[in-house]
Formats: structure tokens, sequence, C-alpha cells
């Protein structure tokens, strides 16, 4: 479970704090079904409306939930996945940037263990456009995302914002906004999201957007490979200078490894198209759809038509 | 957070346990000689935070009081890898019989520690995975488990080592109690030298510290060394901002690590060249009148983009710092807009009304205008 819908129940961890506040209305106000927050000094309280809980085992009991959402520093994130992975959760987004790596470690080997399934850290989040979202997206903003057939992977929520806002635009929607993170080790690749779309019944094509660091562009190449589904994809980082962490830590080209050249090789061999810039995601994508719908009649892969 | 090799021996392989040679640590050609007449014959070798010493000739032999103080006085005047050497380290030469190499890494594609150990030591790791690839092992560990007396020796049989196997394998267990107890990415031993006498010792000691968790190690995080940084950059440091210095004279500011580099892409792509990588995403957006004063303080940058987009950030909050700095600095460059996202409408509005200027429908289209101005 990697996609975000509208009948998920969702725990937010930190629901109390000025971003858990500001955020936590922003997601209901656009239909999300937040039953239960947890913050251990104000548990018995309701905030927005919202039952507060000790902790997230309590509030699994109390007020079930599918997903959690972590609005929670740091130094306190270890802590809180592990109260979440523990109560059961199936699906932990992590929004949390800068989280100690051994921390991040302790809280993937937890999940691997558990079956648990965490997006992030360091993700802006998942957004499932008229349905609901959880994160730091603009979800409720219908200039940014309409509802569609195009799913979209981001490792960055500036960027991932920027390539939604152009898909609508040019009247292309989406059926999800996966954001991954832009930490080096993050609970779901972008070969992950990538698989979960291809399983996914309302999307028909995918927009990747990746960046440099790493090799997630080149392992989700090799699944790519074998898609029928028609993938675009932007990869952010071409002009940085190598050996730099360009802003997000998992964003550095050290030696031969996680440069540019290597992913966009990578991926146009898999028969993704890759562009030069975001601006040109729209036409590319309107185009690959156009050559598959010919290539098999009597099936629409129009998103306009979806859309 | 990188450490010398001093700072690393000092700091971290002794108080584990893990034996290094006699050193001292000189800065100036003097102090080395002196340091010579107290060891004998030794190598010197310049403490600058890359592994590109040797090959740099930042690591010589001395036979003599004179030799080791004209080693030190080559080597402190160097550049290496952009570190500029300012201190050698004078350690006694050891009588090697062997070398090995041993080391704890993060690998982030697992998710999880490793523990390397190849019986051929003192080059590359990388060299030798391409050249012997059956001389590496290599063991991944849980951040929360164990990594005992048989796990190391599982990974050194067949090796031959003798007696060497005892010492090298409590090697490899304090390495990866170093590696849990102080937050490394990386501490590596290369060469771990078996000695002709058959001591084994640790000849070199590269030491990554997690920036992530210099908060909760800060008595360690105090012998890291600086980064290397141009003064603008450091005075982005001391504000909180993330700067990149480039060579360009397109000035740039975004919000968020991805729109940023793509912000840089697109100036390239458009035939222009970045000056500058500065985001001022995450917790950092409200920080924009700081960020504006640092890309406009490089002279040679000639157009500036500012490019943002809301997600998490405000564009409002942003573009009011922008404004008001802009209102205060006057600066001469011309600037190019494109804002989208969360706090739109009233950002656009502070930008046309407060400056006269009408922010671009795609950021495309504010770059090559930007491009267009710096030519």
């Amino acid at each position: 479970m990697i996609i975000f819908r509208g009948h998920h129940r969702v725990l937010v961890q930190g629901i109390t704090g000025k971003q858990g506040t500001f955020w936590t209305e922003k997601m209901i106000s656009c239909g999300t079904r937040v039953v239960a927050g947890v913050n251990p000094k104000r548990a018995g309280e309701s905030h927005l409306g919202v039952p507060v809980f000790a902790t997230a085992a309590e509030a699994m009991v109390k007020a079930p939930y599918d997903v959690a959402v972590m609005f929670v520093p740091p130094a306190m994130a270890k802590g809180a996945a592990l109260d979440a992975i523990g109560a059961g959760v199936k699906l932990l987004v992590c929004l949390t940037e800068h989280i100690p790596s051994h921390d991040v470690m302790a809280m993937h080997g937890a999940a691997r263990r558990s079956g648990t399934r965490i997006v992030g850290p360091n993700t802006a989040g998942l957004v499932t456009p008229g349905e609901g979202f959880v994160g730091i997206m603009p979800g409720h903003n219908t200039h940014v995302f309409k509802p569609g057939r195009v799913g979209v992977i981001s490792r960055s929520g500036s960027l991932g914002t920027l390539v939604s806002l152009n898909l609508t635009r040019a009247g292309i929607g989406q059926s999800a906004f996966l954001g991954i993170g832009g930490d080096p080790m993050i609970g779901t690749t972008t070969r992950d999201a990538l698989e979960a779309l291809d399983r996914d019944e309302r999307t028909t094509a995918v927009v990747l957007v990746g960046e440099i660091g790493g090799a997630m562009e080149e392992k989700a190449a090799e699944y790519a490979a074998g898609m029928t589904k028609p993938v675009v994809a932007f990869i952010a980082g071409r002009a940085s200078p190598p050996g730099k962490r360009m802003g997000h830590a998992g964003a550095i080209v050290t030696g031969n490894a996680g440069g540019y050249e290597s992913k966009r090789r990578a991926l146009e061999e898999a028969g993704v198209t890759v562009v030069d810039t975001p601006g040109q995601i729209p036409e590319a994508l309107t185009a690959r759809l156009a050559a598959t719908a010919a290539a098999r009649p009597g099936e629409s892969a129009d998103t306009r038509a979806h859309g | 957070m990188n450490f010398e090799e001093h700072a690393a021996k000092a700091n971290v392989l002794v108080p584990a346990g893990i034996p290094v040679p006699r050193s001292k640590l000189c800065r100036s050609a003097e102090e080395a000689g002196a340091a010579f007449a107290a060891l004998g014959p030794c190598v010197v070798k310049a403490q600058v935070p890359t592994g590109k010493r040797g090959k740099a000739g930042g690591i010589r032999k001395a036979e003599s009081v004179a030799e080791a103080a004209a080693a030190a006085r080559a080597i402190l005047g160097m550049t290496i890898d952009g570190h500029p050497v300012e201190s050698v380290l004078v350690e006694e030469r050891a009588a090697i019989a062997r070398e090995f190499y041993a080391s704890v890494v993060t690998d982030f594609a697992e998710r999880r520690p490793v523990v390397l150990f190849s019986s051929e030591g003192g080059m590359d790791i990388e060299e030798v995975a391409a050249r012997r690839p059956d001389a590496i092992r290599r063991r991944p560990v849980e951040i929360d488990g164990e990594f005992g007396d048989g796990d190391a020796r599982a990974m050194l049989a067949g090796f031959g080592l003798g007696g060497a196997e005892a010492p090298v394998a409590a090697v490899l267990r304090k390495l990866f109690a170093i590696y849990r107890d102080r937050d490394a990415e990386l501490v590596e031993i290369n060469p771990l030298a078996l000695l002709t006498d058959g001591r084994v010792v640790a000849l070199d000691c590269k030491f990554v510290l997690d920036d992530a968790a210099v908060f909760r190690r800060a008595e360690l995080a105090a012998c890291g060394a600086r980064e290397n940084l141009t003064p603008v950059e450091r005075r982005g440091a001391e504000v909180g901002l993330k700067f990149i210095q480039l060579d360009g004279d397109v000035g740039v500011l975004a919000n968020g690590a991805g729109l940023t580099m793509t912000t840089m892409d697109v100036i390239q792509h458009l035939g222009g060249k970045p000056a500058n990588f500065l985001e001022i995403g995450g917790e950092a957006y409200t920080k924009s009148e700081a960020a504006l004063d640092l890309v406009l303080s490089r002279a040679g940058v000639k157009s500036l983009v500012i490019n943002f987009c809301g997600a998490f950030a405000r564009t409002d909050v942003m573009t009011d710092g922008v404004v008001r700095a802009w209102e205060k600095l006057k600066p001469k460059v011309p600037v190019f807009f494109s804002i989208h996202g969360t706090g739109e409408e009233e950002a656009v509005k502070l930008v046309r009304e407060r400056l006269g200027i009408e922010p671009y429908d795609f950021m495309e289209d504010a770059v090559r205008a930007a491009v267009e101005a710096a030519r």
C-alpha cells in the first residue's frame, strides 16, 4: 500500500504543533479522513475536532487508522515511528527531514520486520486529487491538482508541485501524487512507486521526477523496461557540481555514482521519454499517450477524456 | 562531517582500544623536526579531510630531523583537493608484514550498516573491488543488532591470518561498536597493518559523523574538520542557509532542493550559467531577506531568477521577505519572477504592487528572460 485513497483513515502524530495544526486543517478541508492525533501531553483532548491520544498504539485501539503521518521533530522521529509501527499501521508517512541516519535505519529495520510500508523520510506526502492528501503538499489547491489518470512520482515536494501544476494547466489530471522523499535512505523507492502506479487501475501513464544522487532512477528504469503504460521523466541536477550535497541529503554525485547522464541513459534505454525542462512534460506525455492509443485502437488513452 | 586522520585516531580509535602508532601533530617544520627527534624514522602526513593525500604528494617518509622538517615545510604549503594543509601528523614508521582494509559503512541502498574487510589493504577499496573481488568480505548488520567475535571471525575465515586473526577480529568488533555508538556514516582503517612483531595497528583512519546527529554528539563534532567553504558560503551557513557558489552570472533563489536544482538546469539548458545554488525551502522559507542578500553579494551576478513553488513553504511569506530586502538593498540587477502554489495570489500581488514587476507564468520564460538579460 503506497497510494493514498480517500477511504483511508489517518492518524496525525504531532497534531497539536504549529505545522501539525496548519496541515491537519488543510487535509481535513479537502476530504482527508483524519480520525486521531497523538500528543502525549494533550491526551484526552480534542484538537480541530479530532481526538488526541498519548500514543499511536492507544489510538489504534480507540480510533483505528490505516495511515500515520508524522509532524515530529528529528530527535523524536524514531520514537514516533516505532510507536506507529508497533501499533500495526500499514502505511507510515514520514515528513521529517534531518533525522539521524542511525535512527532512520532503526525505523526501516522495524518496518521490514513488521511489514509496514514507510514513505519517506523527508517526503512532502501523498495526494489523490479530489479525495484528500497526507503531508505538506498543496493538495487542497485546485490550480495545482485535479483528478485524472496520470500518476506523479517525485523525490522533491516543490518540484513535484510545479510538475503537477504544469499538468493541471495543460488539462491533464492526476490519479495520484507520490512524494517519496529527498533523503538517501527512504522506505519507498522510485521503483516501488513506479510499480504501484503500474498496477493501479486508475493510472494510465506516469510522470517520474527524479534527481541526482543514488541509483534509484536506474533501478526504476529496470522496472520501466517491462511496462506498457507510458512514462515521462525529468531528472533534476544536470547543472549541479559533483561532490556537493544539493540541499537534499540524498542529492549528491560522488565519483561515478549518482550522476545525471547515467540516470537519463538508463531511463531512455528502458523506453522512458526524458525531457530537459519541467515545462516540456505535458507535451511529451500527450505525445506518448497518443502513440499508445494509436498502437492499441479501440482503447482510449487520452487523459483529458477522463480528467 | 569529516574528520582528519589525527582527530579520528585520537577521538575515535584510541578511546575504543584500537592501537595506533606513536605520533605528534605539528604545525611547523621546526615542530616536525623535534617530533622526529622523539619518534625516530617516521612518516609525515598532511592533515586534510580528503582521501587524495598520497597521490597529491602529501605523505612523505623521513630518515632524519632535516628530512622531517623539509617534508613538513613542503607539505604545509600545499593545497590538496581544495583544502589548504595547516598541520601534519609525524608518525613513527611501522615495520609492516601485511596490510588489510577494515571498515563499517552505511549502505544507503540497503538501509543498514555493512562491515567490510579486505585482505588487500593500502589502496582504494574500489580498486581492490575491481581487481581482486575475492579479497573482499562484506557483512550487513542490523543497526540495533549485534556483531560479535563469531561474526568477525566468520568474515576472516579462509584468509590464513593465523595468529593475526584474533586481533583483526577484535578490531572489526570495535569498529562496529564505534560506528554504532558514535552516529558514524563511515569508520575506515586503511591500511590496518600486521607488524613484523605480530601487533595489529591502524596506520590511517577515516571517520565521517552523520551531519544530522551532530546535535547529540556535540563533544565529538567539535573535533571534526571545518567544511571547506567560500566566504559567502560560510555567511550562508551562519544564518542556516545552504549556499553553493558556482561560476556563472545568473543568480538563483528558489524554494526546495528539487526546484532549485531545476532552476539551475533550465538556466544551463537555455544557454546561461547559474551563479549559485541557494534554496530557502523547508524551515528556512522565512529567510528570504538574508538569502537575497547572499545571492547579490557576489560580484558578477548580472541577473536574478526568483522561482517559488510553494508546497510546505508559503510563497507569500517568502515573497514578502524578498520585496522588503529589495526595497532596502535597491539592487541594480534585473530580476525575473515565477511564483506558484501555496500563497500564490498574495505573493504575485506583492511583486506587482511593490516592485512593479509582472511574474512569469512559466519558470522557463522567467529563466529565458534572465539568461538574455545576463548576456
